[in-house]
């Protein structure tokens, strides 16, 4: 099953919305914390709709509908949402509201706003869209289950234009409770500094990407997503070697064709052996990136990768903030994304250039 | 690859009874499970009647086998999905590509209540314990695990349609060969969160439940977890037991209407019932009875009913909202009334829809107060509409 991105556009904590981070320097955070930088929305909502979103709301819907107008279109033919954390601003809002309040007076907003598929229902609501619409939470493969629906359903034949993406927030007060999980780091590290750091945990991110998956051949197109595979539950190296040699293969393909590999290095000195472990051996020769000291750790980034990916193998282009390498191919044709989170949610999605 | 869908197994904890004897008993004898809470604590706990499950958390875990300190949430989860899985009794399954699709809308928030009470009232750290498995999949991850259901595992968060949507999921993944064999549905556990947020809305009825009479006043909130055992026409096959049913069609849409209200025609409500139809290449004249969403909320009865009068008139199937027993499991409430599903077409028994004294001025028929038996049930229609305007419905048909 294969997939075109017809369009795709992405809030991040760098300046993504423009593309401004291909040409310029990355923003550097120094407080383990990458929150998202908020585009000017006014082109796309006006103040009153503005006025009634939440954060999530305005980040997730701010790229779809993006997505949905670069792609020329008017509205889709499904619309698929990944989150891991759902509405994580509002539902704390709702439950402080709860203890304090001792469950009286309370106002419902933060409540109907809270929902896993708010963003999704959102989404449909401002394209008028009554198609399929579907939401997913289910943790770090939640942006990956996006695209394997639409691929079902463009394999199905029951849709031509879906848009597929993921959104999830982070909040001050979930950042200090996943940070005694030992999710991230305890002493402040540069995002800069991430892959050199060497000690346990990472950096929180945030964000959000959508894409339009199609299954027609257009000029307008940004990439293909050709594979897809996911592997929830093991800390085998070689096992994770051996997957992803037979996905190459699976996809006649042999290492020396991905001409750009995108990792989910993040900096945390427990996941280290794995990316290491693959470079050494299955990648050894290949250019690889990382890319999460620019959205930082969380469970959808996976999301950013692919949006990086989409305009890497349509600008045929790296942003300015990774170095060339004399090894580097002179064309991207292949691209190969590998993340994985806490140890687990193994994922590749392999993409290729239009060209 | 399977054109067919089969359902070989079904599971369910709910609060009129912790397995399909008891549940399938409790609606044979219309006994309705909202009562006073004895186990979810909240404020409103004289004022607004719920639908719990008859057992502590104690109790669960041990049923469950899982710890005691696991949220609520995973133990309804586990004991409903290892029922299913059981009661398919599929031989070598660790042969087979086999997976779990779950549903949640608020995950573990039974217990996350309790680390916020800790971090915001006691002014203490809050345990990691009570929230370590908030979220929605977290709950799939671990049941899936226990289940030894690994090929692929998904969770779906559409609101109150959630576990329709987990099944319909489950089936496009059998049918596309990813999977062999699916145990899908969904849960929710109680929670102050679920509870306060309808009773801001205004649509938590003060007594118990009526749906679609003309005097109803809102929802009752309940809880539990409903699953079924999706197997392909291979896997069918292989077993040596009667299956319930197939899974003849499904259909997924959105009303865009409102964040929490249903359009008044019901768009979305009929797009889903139609494309459902659709898919099954059945017309309405085919359906012997629809499980109603029917929450007993003005809008969505309403809404519901008027879709359903734009589909089906002159010719009305027997219909009734099983939520006048179980109250609305939210996440839950989609595959716990695709279980009941699955019992009219074994059985060919009707549900009551309790309580109705009026029925609804709008409309041109009415709903089901009796239990029926000897009803040639052919094909059902199981509709899941929630927030969001996210409507699933389901059609289980007679093999």
């Amino acid at each position: 099953m294969k997939a075109y991105i017809r369009s795709t556009s992405c809030i991040s904590p760098q300046k993504s919305f423009d593309h401004e981070i291909f040409y310029q320097q990355p923003v550097e955070y120094t407080n383990n914390f990458l929150a998202v930088i908020e585009p000017d929305y006014t082109s796309i909502f006006d103040i009153k709709q503005l006025r009634r979103m939440s954060r999530i709301m305005r980040m997730g819907l701010a790229p779809a509908i993006r997505s949905v107008q670069e792609a020329g279109l008017e509205s889709v033919d499904a619309i698929i949402t990944g989150t891991a954390y759902g509405c994580m601003e509002e539902s704390e809002k709702f439950l402080k509201k709860i203890i304090e309040l001792d469950e009286t007076m309370l106002s419902p907003t933060p409540f109907i706003q809270s929902t896993h598929n708010t963003v999704g229902a959102q989404i449909a609501l401002f394209l008028k869209c009554h198609a399929y619409n579907n939401t997913f939470a289910h943790r770090s493969f939640s942006f990956e289950h996006t695209v394997i629906d639409a691929m079902l359903l463009l394999h199905e034949n029951k849709a031509k234009h879906i848009l597929t993406g993921s959104a999830d927030e982070i909040t001050e007060f979930t950042f200090g409770v996943l940070q005694r999980f030992g999710l991230y780091k305890q002493e402040p590290v540069s995002n800069f500094d991430l892959y050199t750091s060497g000690t346990r945990g990472s950096i929180v991110g945030e964000g959000a990407a959508f894409f339009v998956l199609s299954n027609e051949v257009s000029e307008m197109n940004y990439a293909r997503i050709d594979d897809l595979e996911l592997l929830q539950k093991t800390n085998d190296i070689p096992a994770i070697q051996s997957w992803m040699e037979n996905f190459l293969q699976k996809n006649n393909l042999t290492a020396q064709d991905i001409d750009l590999v995108i990792t989910g290095r993040n900096g945390d000195f427990r996941g280290q052996k794995f990316y290491d472990a693959i470079e050494q051996s299955v990648f050894s020769h290949n250019t690889i990136i990382n890319y999460k000291h620019l959205c930082g750790e969380y469970p959808t980034s996976s999301s950013f990768a692919a949006w990086l990916a989409a305009n890497i193998l349509k600008m045929q282009q790296l942003p300015v903030c990774f170095n060339k390498t004399p090894d580097m191919k002179q064309a991207f044709k292949n691209a190969l994304i590998y993340n994985f989170y806490q140890g687990r949610y193994h994922s590749l999605i392999l993409l290729s250039a239009i060209n | 690859m399977s054109e067919r869908i089969y359902i070989a197994g079904i599971g369910i904890i709910s609060a009129i009874g912790n397995n399909t004897a008891e549940c399938l008993d409790a609606l044979e004898h219309e006994r309705a499970g909202m009562d006073a809470t004895k186990y979810f604590s909240t404020i409103h706990a004289n004022e607004i009647p719920v639908a719990e499950v008859k057992l502590s958390n104690e109790a669960l875990s041990i049923k469950a086998g899982l710890p005691r300190t696991s949220t609520r949430t995973m133990l309804l989860c586990m004991i409903a999905a290892q029922e299913a899985l059981k009661d398919a009794s599929i031989k070598n399954i660790d042969k087979l590509k086999a997976g779990f699709i779950s549903a949640s809308t608020v995950g573990g928030m039974d217990k996350t209540e309790k680390f916020f009470n800790d971090s915001f009232k006691k002014n203490v750290a809050g345990d990691l314990h009570d929230v370590v498995n908030h979220e929605c999949g977290m709950t799939t991850e671990i049941v899936a695990g226990r289940l030894q259901l690994n090929t692929f595992n998904a969770t779906i968060s559409t609101a109150c349609s959630s576990s329709a949507s987990s099944i319909m999921f489950a089936a496009r993944l059998i049918k596309a060969g990813i999977l062999d064999v699916a145990v899908a549905g969904g849960v929710d556990a109680l929670a102050k969160f679920t509870l306060n947020g309808f009773n801001t809305l205004l649509i938590l009825d003060a007594q118990f439940c009526k749906p679609f009479d003309e005097n109803r006043n809102g929802l009752n909130l309940g809880e539990g977890a409903g699953y079924v055992t999706l197997v392909s026409e291979k896997v069918a096959a292989t077993l040596d037991k009667d299956l319930y049913c197939g899974l003849k069609g499904y259909a997924n849409a959105n009303d865009a209407f409102h964040q929490t209200a249903s359009s008044p025609d019901g768009v979305g409500s009929l797009l889903a019932m139609q494309g459902a139809l659709n898919a099954a290449g059945l017309t309405a004249n085919d359906i012997d009875y629809i499980n109603l969403h029917g929450t007993g909320t003005f809008n969505n009865d309403l809404s519901e009913g008027k879709a359903i009068e734009k589909l089906f008139h002159p010719r009305y199937p027997k219909m009734s909202s099983t939520k006048s027993f179980t109250g609305h499991t939210l996440g839950a409430s989609g595959s716990i009334e695709a279980v009941f599903s699955c019992l009219t077409v074994q059985h060919n028994i009707i549900f009551p829809n309790l309580r109705l004294e009026t029925p609804m001025h709008e409309l041109p028929y009415t709903v089901e107060k009796k239990f029926l038996t000897d009803v040639p049930v052919k094909n059902v229609l199981s509709n899941s509409f929630g927030f969001g305007g996210n409507c699933t419905s389901l059609i289980f048909s007679k093999i």
